[in-house]
């Protein structure tokens, strides 16, 4: 056989809040390989477990209601079911939601897979007053039952024994009983027969079966791939008859199997809980109209504050780091090309990358937290309202906030939202947010061209600010109104929600969750961002002119004869290292560029250094800041430098025109805030989305936008009289 | 009359579940057929969307749905 060459593979299949990812955490011990279904953007978690003299792969199937699927991923379960190498199915229920989670447990069983149901959250239910009896129940499904709890990993022994028997016998469900469907589905189930037979010729009976029920419930008006057009057809003209008929196929079909599961759950439940959740007591508080406002408000807070201010000194210290890496290489290695790529492109690229490590570790955990203690669920809840507006899920609104620290972090977070579509939405808008790398760019800005003055009470820069911020939430919302009408198109998403029952998160899944998300970041996003920075520096770094590198060299010589005071002479030669910089920089790819897109900047009130500013800011925005100094010949310069302030306060237009006023300093904040200047933004969402076509298209958009924004106000100010 | 219009703290009885094929396939997958016995727990602080008590769990939807889920109401608390 060829069994023994492959290793079996087990499916982990559950509801979502079932416990399930707790579980798998137990089994596997945390030691997950996470990869990727292929042809969609979802992780594939599996780990290599030992179930008694043989290993099996764990195979973690993202949480479902049910195997019928109308999208590639929802479609995910029903593949990885009929997989070759499947041998087995572990279904993890709820025990306080039973017949819910039987549902899915069911649709398992009657596809005729081995299955071995985990009765998850055993604790919880026994505080509800149910009282299950197990081998009751195993007798009315015919399939192993085992009580466990996954929080406290007990009943996992046992439950590794009865997959191990499960697997050695792989008998079908061992029930006399099933659901009864009516005559007319046993009908269409017959009348399918051939189709499936051509579709899947190595299924057994059983499973035949149970694929028409699945096709019945789940073709026509889907999305899914793989599916034969002879099978769809037939499926459309069975579907087509029963309206005729005036069946309800999906009715009939749902309904004979909560029927089954209500006698099953009825006769092995010894005692019905009868007591009113806590949870709903709870939500009393949590959800009152005016106390849970307040405390969504702080929590959402709270986040925010960690965000932008608590992982500030964590940041600080990588970058710290990063410099003083940089600064021993430089002492280290002989000056050249080869140490300035290392410095200046790798060492610069990794520390680019390290950089996000604190704040996707903060939101990965925040969101663990939320998610499984059942908040998150509650902030969808309480803030729907709001986002269904512009066509966005409840479930958006974290990510949207978290945009307001860094984008890169919160497109990550997109994946809380179940649906491709909506996530796509949420993860093209959200770069609008005003994030924290544009702050350094704003306070350099307003400190050049608002220093002192005022608007009624307020200074001109806050307000400036102020604006800014403002704009930003508009724009993003403004922008997923837009987006789910034209390309993303279809219906606001729906809010069918479970709203889970609170539980105490348990530490270490929070860990292991949030470190194996920040290892997919530094892997497939990190690169993208290496690679990135290395190519920049290379563009604003060559070709290096050898006139100016010997004039610079002569000028040195003669400050070293000249000056004999060993300060002015350091500081000297510092004014001289600052001017060549600048001088090769102008001289570089990045500066003949920003000298060659000076027409199409100008009429934004842009010259050519501003130019090379942006391009050198696509790192990260707020490097704008050290690039405007090295184009001034000023080294060094942070956002409150007051030479390069006065430096750009003086620059003037070939025609002698002041390049930095009032108008054009709103001009280059528009265009900072609204155009996408930023290669890790960029590498993330081609992470998440899985493909270049939606950065490339998220890029695109948002450079136009910017750029006609900024064109509209600069122009339209010029035209009223202002700048 | 629909869900939409049970107050809450009132339980009511499921009569059909009329929204798009999708929609519906999953109200009913979920649990919420005709017959099945419904609360309405709470409305959200901002006044959408509504939290329902069904088969040992909660499950919210909005008001747009709910309409399209026709109920009998059962003697209120």
């Amino acid at each position: 056989m060829t069994r023994a060459a492959v290793t079996p593979q087990v499916l982990l299949a559950g509801n979502p809040n079932s416990g399930k990812s707790t579980l798998f955490n137990a089994l596997s011990g945390g030691s997950a390989q996470v990869g990727n279904y292929p042809g969609v953007t979802v992780d594939r978690e599996s780990a290599r477990v030992e179930c008694g003299a043989d290993a099996v792969d764990l195979v973690d199937v993202p949480g479902i209601y049910s195997l019928t699927a109308d999208s590639p991923e929802e479609q995910l379960a029903i593949r990885a079911l009929f997989e070759e190498q499947t041998e087995a199915v572990m279904c993890v229920v709820d025990a306080t939601t039973l017949q819910r989670g039987l549902y899915l447990a069911l649709q398992l069983i009657e596809s005729s897979v081995p299955v071995v149901v985990a009765l998850n959250m055993m604790d919880a239910a026994e505080q509800k007053g149910i009282r299950i009896d197990i081998d009751r129940l195993a007798t009315e499904l015919g399939v192993p039952v085992v009580p466990v709890v996954a929080t406290k990993k007990k009943g996992v022994d046992g439950l590794l024994t009865a997959l191990e028997g499960a697997l050695r016998s792989p008998g079908t469900s061992k029930s006399n009983s099933a659901p009864r469907y009516t005559e007319a589905v046993e009908a269409d189930i017959v009348a399918l027969q051939p189709e499936l037979e051509k579709w899947r010729p190595d299924a057994s009976p059983a499973a035949r079966r149970s694929l028409a029920l699945w096709s019945l419930l789940s073709l026509g008006d889907d999305e899914l791939r793989g599916v034969p057009d002879s099978l769809r057809k037939e499926v459309d003209r069975l579907r087509g008859d029963a309206l005729e008929q005036g069946r309800d196929i999906e009715l009939e079909i749902i309904g004979a199997r909560y029927a089954w599961l209500e006698r099953v759950v009825s006769r092995s439940t010894v005692e019905p809980g009868r007591r009113i959740p806590l949870g709903e007591r709870l939500d009393n508080v949590l959800m009152h109209p005016v106390a849970g406002l307040l405390i969504f408000a702080i929590v959402m807070f709270g986040i925010f504050e960690a965000l932008f201010t608590g992982a500030e000194p964590m940041i600080a210290v990588i970058e710290d780091l990063t410099a003083l890496l940089q600064s021993n290489l430089r002492g280290f290695l002989p000056e050249g090309a080869f140490r300035a790529l290392l410095i200046e492109g790798v060492v610069s690229g990794v520390g680019n990358v390290l950089v996000f490590v604190p704040q996707i570790l903060m939101l990965f955990l925040f969101i663990g937290f939320l998610e499984d203690s059942g908040y998150l669920a509650r902030v969808a809840f309480v803030i729907d309202r709001v986002m269904k507006k512009v066509g966005l899920h409840g479930k958006a609104f974290v990510p949207l906030l978290s945009g307001f620290a860094c984008a890169v972090p919160a497109v990550m977070a997109t994946r809380t939202i179940e649906r491709r579509k909506d996530r796509l939405v949420t993860m093209m808008a959200l770069p609008l947010m005003a994030c924290s790398a544009r702050l350094p760019v704003f306070i350099l800005i307003v400190g050049t061209v608002f220093a002192g003055e005022t608007v009624g009470w307020f200074s001109a820069g806050a307000v400036a600010l102020f604006f800014m911020y403002t704009l930003s939430v508009l724009f993003t919302l403004g922008a997923a109104a837009v987006i789910r009408r034209t390309v993303l198109r279809g219906p606001a998403p729906t809010f069918v929600l479970e709203m889970p029952t609170y539980r105490w998160p348990a530490a270490r899944v929070l860990w292991v969750n949030a470190w194996r998300r920040l290892r997919i970041f530094l892997i497939d996003a990190g690169t993208i961002i290496l690679a990135m920075t290395i190519i920049l520096w290379a563009l604003l770094s060559y070709p290096k002119s050898p006139a100016v590198t010997e004039r610079f060299a002569e000028e040195r010589e003669q400050i070293v004869q000249t000056v004999s005071s060993p300060e002015l002479r350091a500081e000297a030669l510092e004014t001289i290292d600052a001017q060549e910089a600048g001088e090769q920089l102008r001289n570089s790819v990045g500066g003949r560029l920003g000298r060659w897109i000076e027409p199409v900047l100008r009429p934004l009130g842009f010259d050519w250094r501003i130019g090379v500013g942006i391009i050198g800011a696509f790192a990260a925005r707020e490097v704008f800041v050290s690039t405007m100094g090295v184009v001034f010949g000023i080294g060094d310069a942070d956002d409150d430098n007051r030479p390069l302030r006065d430096a750009l306060r003086e620059a003037r237009h070939a025609d002698g025109a002041l390049v930095m006023t009032p108008l054009s300093g709103i001009s280059l904040m528009l265009f900072f805030l609204l155009a996408c200047q930023c290669m890790s933004t960029i590498a993330v969402v081609r992470r998440e989305s899985g493909s270049w076509r939606w950065p490339m298209l998220m890029f695109s958009y948002m450079t136009i936008l910017a750029y006609v924004v900024s064109l509209v106000v600069y122009q339209g100010g010029r035209a009223l009289g202002f700048g | 009359m629909t869900l939409k219009d049970v107050p809450v703290g009132a339980s009511a009885e499921v009569l059909s579940v009329k929204c798009d094929r999708r929609l519906t396939r999953r109200l009913l997958e979920m649990g919420l057929l005709p017959g099945t016995r419904v609360r309405v727990v709470r409305v959200a602080p901002l006044g959408d969307p509504i939290e329902l008590r069904l088969r040992d769990y909660a499950l919210s939807v909005r008001r747009s749905e709910a309409s399209r889920i026709a109920v009998t109401l059962e003697g209120t608390r």
